[in-house]
């Protein structure tokens, strides 16, 4: 079973990570971005065919480590093929 | 009293702890690898700055799992002293050892310069030999030193006067102006309700010796020394 973690900052959290990329992209002439804000997408192949089972260990992964409960929150997705659907070339 | 110096993969002042502890201040000092579970024979145990396991993930988040910060834990529950600069503090909190996160500096630079802490809590063996808004001058280096934590928790910290040490000016005065991360009400440095464990981002190891500049690191040294009573117990006050 393959499953996605995405992890973001929580709101309000300030992200200046996201400003300064945002700023970036303005002075590419990509003005009308009006909030940008950088996520993680950490994905996970585990030996569990159960979707419920996979996604609960996760779960524990993202408790113990993968998020900060202080600053983040994260979603799981339970995928069957991880590959992205459009490769950019 | 007896120190060890925690060394992860990554870590780059475990060195200066080391020289300071054995060539400034004369007292036993030994390398902790991250592997090890035994910190017994131990009174002081530093965890340096640096950038263990290359901050990936979160700065301090995978040291703050490794086997030595296990056993931290259990020497921390019978009282022993733990000091955690810079990295040291990103991983105590990514340890739950002490409340809150450092995030990235809100100017998005890393800083390496000087700076001025106030001191606010001197009911602690790091901090029983100086005096309640005494100046030090310490440097800082560290690119996520913006502490952070919720509400709640930052009430608790000034309720039981946890802070330590806050970013001032020379004067001692708290401004906006002399924080150098964005840190949240100036907060340079924490201590657990017991008094025992104390992270801060500012390297008093370096600022130890005339030679460095400074000796204000020293002091807090100092303070440890002359708190060791000959039971093995702290004094506080």
């Amino acid at each position: 079973m393959k499953v996605r973690v995405l992890v973001r900052l929580k709101p309000g959290i300030m992200d200046v990570q996201g400003e300064a990329v945002k700023r970036a992209l303005a002075g590419l002439g990509f003005s009308e971005v009006s909030d940008l804000r950088v996520g993680k997408v950490i994905d996970i192949d585990l030996a569990e065919a159960r979707p419920g089972e996979a996604r609960a260990r996760v779960g524990e992964m993202c408790r113990q480590l993968l998020a900060n409960p202080i600053l983040e929150d994260y979603t799981l997705e339970t995928v069957d093929d991880l590959a992205p659907r459009e490769v950019a070339r | 009293m007896r120190f060890g110096v925690v060394v992860f993969p990554g870590t780059w002042s475990d060195c200066d702890f080391h020289y300071v502890v054995s060539e400034v201040l004369h007292q036993p000092v030994r390398y902790v690898w991250h592997r090890e579970h035994e910190l017994g024979q131990l009174d002081c145990v530093i965890l340096p700055g640096g950038f263990s396991y290359g901050d990936y993930l979160r700065a301090g988040a995978v040291a703050g799992r490794s086997p030595v910060v296990a056993a931290l834990r259990d020497f921390v529950t019978r009282g022993g002293l733990v000091l955690g600069s810079c990295n040291g503090f990103q991983i105590l909190c990514e340890a739950g050892l002490l409340p809150g996160v450092l995030t990235r500096n809100e100017c998005l630079q890393y800083r390496c310069q000087s700076t001025h802490l106030v001191v606010e809590n001197i009911d602690t063996p790091f901090t029983r030999g100086l005096r309640a808004g005494q100046v030090l001058t310490m440097p800082i280096s560290h690119g996520e030193g913006k502490y952070h934590t919720d509400a709640e928790t930052l009430a608790r910290l000034k309720q039981q006067n946890l802070v330590v040490f806050r970013y001032a000016d020379a004067d001692g005065r708290v401004t906006k102006a002399s924080n150098p991360n964005g840190s949240l009400d100036n907060i340079a440095g924490i201590v657990n309700p017991e008094g025992t464990v104390l992270g801060m981002m500012p390297h008093p190891e370096r600022a130890s010796e005339t030679a460095m500049g400074g000796t204000d690191g020293l002091l807090m040294f100092q303070s440890l020394l002359g708190s060791l009573v000959e039971d093995g117990s702290f004094l506080k006050r």
